[in-house]
């Protein structure tokens, strides 16, 4: 099935919020704070503007609660007297005029006393700089198992390792944006978003409003990856008072740079290994430490590190684990949902890590994997028992095979001895990404959807779940298409408009198609049932059936619905942290075949190939496509993208120098998939949205290090970086490099 | 802020004497980033010069090619004379922004742009350019080494315009040019060199490492001299005299160090006999 | 020479005659979207760096963000808007877009490169798209689309001289 909205797009006929027109709309602006900490002293507006054209709101404007509704209470709309981090929104302004309207925000100054601002998130904070409880700890989780310090001490060997990895912007290609305006009594809102609902909480909670004075309407989304989880509720309660105080429609656009500076990034970590293993190779004892820098309120950071800390001991089989989390306070803008959401931190510094025990017992990267991945009848960090999915040598077998590995490694040897300037390594990463929501997520979302069957016979879809690329309303299709027998022409998706439809549940953490289209299919046998069929009925009878229900129902709403409900098998303790942390794991294996040039400490990347079982692959090009365009914002991740701070906030916030991957910086990913159907997933499939972030920067570092001898442990591998490791060390003298 | 539309080069010359003020664009690759937030200051005047047909045209002559102040970086990759003539010039060209930004770009904008990083001028002050600025009371010739002054400044009176770039004709021995960016297109220069040698004459020229563009005349000195050379390092005091790169946003002053001479050493190892 | 906020300007868009008054701090990106309603070129930067507002300016791509609306006086200028349906479906099935916010850029400069197919000749295909920036794809969905597009039948048009 072709790409269901893919003309649209390709012609540029479809309506991102910026494309929208609005009459009589206002352009709406922030008013940002110019420090990371303090209190606001004075906030000063030059006489040079004439202010009464302008509408101006505060937080004083706020007729509800003055916070974003999330899992704590603590970021505020609008700051009241207290800034926490560089660019905090203040005031907000709307006026007819662009241009105006950028004249007049270099016309307010904000006055701050300013106090030190915690940056590094590293280190115990100081009792000056507490500004969260009462150690700057925005959670704290731990997973243990077995006897950890008994089995440390009793390990032949221990190694230990600590890594780190930096921040990372979205860079999605349709910056940020939202249109709000009041129609009878109820205030309207269209935009980029991944949540429609989640602006619907936030709505009610911060302008008093009941659900059904609230509409929210996804407008097509020009990429998301997490960073249209949160974020976008703050822009929607702003346009929303902005556009109440105005009394006329207020768009609020990013341009990029202020979308770099004050949106959400993905998490930058410090984790820390302590591994007991035999002289085998065989993992007895992981003793990790994983840090988060969460910044200034805790909006995700828990159910970051909770995935983190949850995929920090890797696809591996162990007894002992033991891993502690803590996500802590920074006077940094939030950090937030990024694809793959705290398991690539954590997997980068468990797969280098297996590499550095390969390396210092004298053991080959693949047969340590070979014999610690998990089999079925092994048990997780969480006492999980793995019963299926691909055997996950097999998996790694599969793309040892696709990537010649075993002879490239051979021929870079060969390569490296008597190349100049080059050097060339493979480096391999396993791992494993949890589908869905944590636990009992999905029981707490409790998501319904509906499938309608309208009069003139053909099927609406109803979920809040949006296309933001990834393919949502084509596999939709396809999975009503196949349900019920029908014709494409005969199913259309309805808009993620919260007047129209359930609340599905977000979209992310990699449910869409796995946990929602799963109620689909169980809507659509609901809505057989209704007009009397079998589950064996055909698709022209279904449609002959709708139409005959509403000639005898006129005017009423013919309705299949579906509410989510937990997997019978599924246990889990939020308050041990333990059990069936996820339904479905998806399993992979990366190999990365790198050269970099001595002469400039550029890695090139010469190949790629991604080996995943993700259940069942529903559509074989967009499932491609998701890997592949994982694979690449990861290696982006990995070798170019390094976030430059200056008082905790992004300085180098262009395109020009925040550099993501152009098609000349990579090459062709090649891509298989095995496949192990999941009984509870819509088709069989398991989630696979971010699961090929996980495996890309190991996969790198691992063929970096084999590459040069050195030890990558931190992410980007600028070459900045790769220099000052390899120039200080005793292998690089004279010679060549 | 006011616009001036020039139609022709003496129209063109009268406003840039007027008007010493008003910023000549042309391409717009760099003047034209962030355009609005630019312009909704409100101040600030602009002296078109896409619309002068003078400016547009390059020509070859029997001693030199002369590329005109429109000549864009597309104009010499699509050049097979140019790119004959000239490999350095097309190979620079390839390598700046990608091809919408060759479309737009020009050489002239570029050379009175004056960035520290700008991709152009290495090739062109590696062939010996000579510029040709010209106001409404004549034309002076000046070469390209000789042009910048300091950080952004040059040898241009405010009532110039830059209306030619004049290249010699000439075989070289040895043409090199390496840029090392942030990836591999659309990418400012961390460091780059050119370097050309004509008989005993070397011309080795860098951006990105100092100020402006610059010659590297005491490396320029070690390899006429000859002087031994077994590895990048035995570069360093020489090149030490001729930059002085920076810590920046894109990149630190010991990777930029490094990398030039690593670059030079590795480009001129089968070149020099002693080098090795 | 004009010291007025606005400046008229005559251009051939899409193959029709215009004249239009632009105001002087109008880029031609803006021109597009908010004078004319040409909504399907889009903004991704500001800064000439992605490529997501690629338009033909006499036939050559160009960042039309980059470009003062008054320097398109007098030339050709060509948007997604005029793409035939009809050369579209290789880039449909391969893959090339994912959420679109790059799309009409990548089309575009694959429109130039279908109409000038010797730039095969001397540049390969992922240097020519090296100024559309994508975060959806990983590119290889675009580069098989174009490949295919390049190898399928001219859909019957002459194909244009490039530019300079």
């Amino acid at each position: 099935m072709k790409r269901v909205e893919g003309l649209s797009k390709l012609t540029g006929r479809e309506m991102y919020v910026d494309d929208l027109p609005v009459d009589g709309c206002l352009w709406g602006a922030t008013v940002r704070s110019p420090a990371p900490r303090g209190r606001i002293r004075e906030i000063r507006f030059s006489d040079t503007v004439d202010w009464s054209e302008f509408t101006v709101v505060d937080h004083r404007d706020i007729p509800g609660s003055n916070s974003i509704f999330l899992i704590e209470d603590d970021q505020p709309v609008l700051a009241v007297d207290r800034v926490r981090h560089l660019h905090e929104p203040v005031l907000l302004l709307a006026h007819p005029s662009r241009e105006s309207l950028s004249r007049a925000l270099s016309a307010i100054e904000i006055e701050v006393d300013v106090q030190p601002p915690v940056l590094d998130f590293r280190h115990r904070p100081g009792p000056d700089q507490i500004q969260y409880g009462n150690d700057n700890v925005l959670k704290h989780l731990r997973i243990e198992k077995g006897e950890v310090e008994s089995a440390l001490a009793e390990s032949p060997r221990v190694i230990e390792g600590e890594y780190e990895t930096g921040a990372q912007e979205h860079v999605y290609l349709e910056t940020q944006g939202m249109v709000a305006w009041e129609e009878d009594g109820v205030i309207t809102v269209t935009g980029s978003m991944q949540c429609p609902y989640y602006i619907v909480d936030a709505f009610e909670h911060a302008l008093g409003r009941s659900r059904d004075a609230v509409r929210i309407i996804q407008a097509a989304t020009g990429g998301g990856f997490g960073g249209k989880e949160e974020f976008p509720s703050g822009i929607a309660l702003h346009a929303a008072l902005l556009s109440m105080k105005a009394g006329r429609p207020v768009k609020l656009i990013y341009d990029r740079s202020e979308d770099m500076q004050v949106s959400t990034k993905r998490h930058p970590s410090r984790v820390r290994h302590r591994t007991g293993v035999d002289h085998d190779g065989r993992l007895l004892v992981q003793d990790i430490e994983v840090i988060l820098d969460g910044g200034a309120y805790v909006t995700l950071s828990p159910v970051v590190l909770s995935r983190s800390i949850i995929h920090a001991s890797g696809p591996y089989a162990c007894d002992h684990v033991r891993i502690d989390g803590r996500a802590m306070f920074t006077n940094s803008p939030p950090f937030g949902a990024f694809r793959g959401f705290g398991a690539p931190q954590t997997q980068f510094a468990c797969e280098r890590h297996m590499n550095r025990i390969a390396e210092a017992l004298g053991i080959d990267p693949v047969e340590i994997r070979r014999i610690n991945l998990i089999g079925n009848g092994d048990s997780t960090a969480t006492g999980q028992v793995i019963r299926d999915g691909a055997d996950r040598v097999e998996v790694m077998q599969r793309a040892l095979e696709m990537s010649d590995y075993r002879d490239r490694v051979a021929a870079h040897d060969e390569f490296n001895a008597t190349d100049p300037t080059r050097r060339r390594g493979m480096g391999l990463a396993t791992f494993f990404h949890g589908a869905g929501f944590t636990g009992s997520g999905e029981v707490f979302l409790d998501s319904e959807v509906h499938v309608a069957g309208l009069p003139d016979g053909r099927i609406e879809a109803r979920t809040a779940n949006v296309e933001m690329g990834q393919g949502t309303l084509t596999v939709f299709t396809q999975l009503v298409c196949d349900r019920l027998g029908v014709p494409a022409e005969a199913v259309v998706i309805a808009p993620a408009d919260t007047a129209r439809v359930p609340d599905s549940g977000p979209t992310v953490a990699s449910r869409t198609v796995m946990v929602v289209g799963g109620l689909l299919e169980k809507a659509c046998d609901d809505l057989r049932e209704r007009v009397g069929l079998r589950r064996d009925a055909e698709g022209h009878a279904l449609v002959a059936a709708v139409r005959r229900w509403h000639d005898e129902n006129a005017g009423q709403d013919l309705l299949g619905r579906a509410k989510y409900e937990q997997p019978e098998h599924v246990e889990w303790d939020d308050r041990t942290y333990r059990g069936d942390a996820y339904g479905a794991y998806a399993w992979g294996a990366y190999v990365a075949d790198i050269e970099v040039d001595l002469r400039t400490f550029v890695v090139h990347v010469r190949d790629f190939v991604a080996v995943q079982e993700i259940g069942r692959v529903l559509h074989d090009t967009l499932a491609r496509g998701q890997i592949q365009g994982g694979v690449v914002q990861a290696l982006g991740w990995t070798l170019l993208e390094e976030c430059k701070w200056r008082d905790g906030a992004m300085e180098n916030s262009q395109l020009t120098n925040y550099i993501i991957p152009s098609a000349g910086d990579v090459p062709p990913i090649r891509v298989a998939f095995l496949e192990a159907p999941y009984p509870h997933g819509a088709g069989g499939a398991k989630g696979i949205g971010e699961l090929p972030f996980d495996g890309v920067a190991p996969a790198v570092a691992n063929a970096v290090a084999s590459a040069l001898g050195t030890d990558p442990t931190f992410v980007p591998i600028t070459p900045e970086k790769l220099m000052d490791l390899l120039v200080g060390s005793a292998k690089t003298a004279g010679g060549a490099a | 802020m006011t616009v001036f539309l020039p139609r022709d080069l003496d129209e063109a010359l009268d406003l840039r004497a007027e008007h010493p003020d008003a910023k000549p664009i042309a391409g717009g690759t760099d003047l034209g980033v962030h355009w609005r937030q630019q312009t909704i200051a409100g101040s600030g005047a602009w002296l078109d010069l896409t619309g002068v047909p003078e400016l547009r045209a390059s020509a070859w002559t029997d001693d030199e090619l002369v590329l005109g102040a429109g000549a864009t970086y597309w104009d010499v990759i699509r050049d097979r004379e140019i790119a004959e003539q000239f490999p350095l010039l097309a190979r620079a060209a390839r390598q700046v922004g990608a091809v919408q930004i060759q479309a737009r770009g020009t050489w002239a904008g570029n050379v009175v742009n004056a960035s520290p990083a700008a991709d152009g001028v290495p090739v062109l002050m590696a062939y010996d350019a000579v510029l040709e600025l010209r106001s409404r009371n004549g034309s002076f010739l000046v070469p390209l080494s000789d042009f910048y002054l300091g950080y952004k400044r040059m040898r241009l009176d405010p009532d110039q315009l830059l209306t030619g770039i004049r290249i010699p004709r000439r075989t070289y021995e040895f043409e090199w040019f390496e840029k090392v960016g942030s990836r591999s297109a659309q990418a400012i220069t961390k460091v780059g060199v050119a370097v050309t040698r004509r008989a005993a004459e070397w011309r080795v020229v860098a951006n990105s490492v100092a100020p402006t563009v610059c010659r590297c005349r005491a490396l320029e000195s070690l390899l006429v001299d000859g002087l031994p050379v077994s590895r990048p390092s035995d570069l360093a005091p020489a090149l030490a005299s001729d930059v002085s790169p920076i810590d920046d946003i894109r990149s630190t002053a010991k990777y930029r160090a490094e990398v030039l001479a690593r670059l030079l050493y590795w480009a001129l190892r089968d070149e020099c006999p002693s080098f090795t | 020479m004009s010291g007025d906020a606005v400046i008229e300007i005559r251009l051939t868009l899409n193959g029709e005659s215009v004249v239009a008054q632009v105001d002087q701090g109008d880029r031609l990106l803006d021109f597009l979207r908010y004078g004319r309603g040409l909504t399907g070129t889009k903004e991704g930067c500001g800064e000439g760096e992605c490529g997501a507002c690629t338009v033909l300016l006499d036939g050559l791509p160009v960042n039309s963000c980059l470009l003062p609306a008054w320097q398109a006086n007098h030339r050709v200028v060509e948007t997604v808007e005029t793409v035939p349906e009809d050369e579209l479906s290789a880039l449909l099935e391969s893959g090339a877009t994912q959420c679109g916010a790059c799309t009409p850029g990548v089309v575009m400069t694959g429109w130039w490169v279908r109409r000038n197919r010797e730039l095969a000749d001397t540049h390969a295909l992922r240097e020519l798209m090296a100024g559309n920036l994508c975060r959806c794809t990983g590119y290889d969905g675009i580069i098989e689309g174009l490949e295919a597009w390049l190898a399928s039948a001219a859909s019957g048009r002459p194909g244009s001289e490039e530019g300079a």
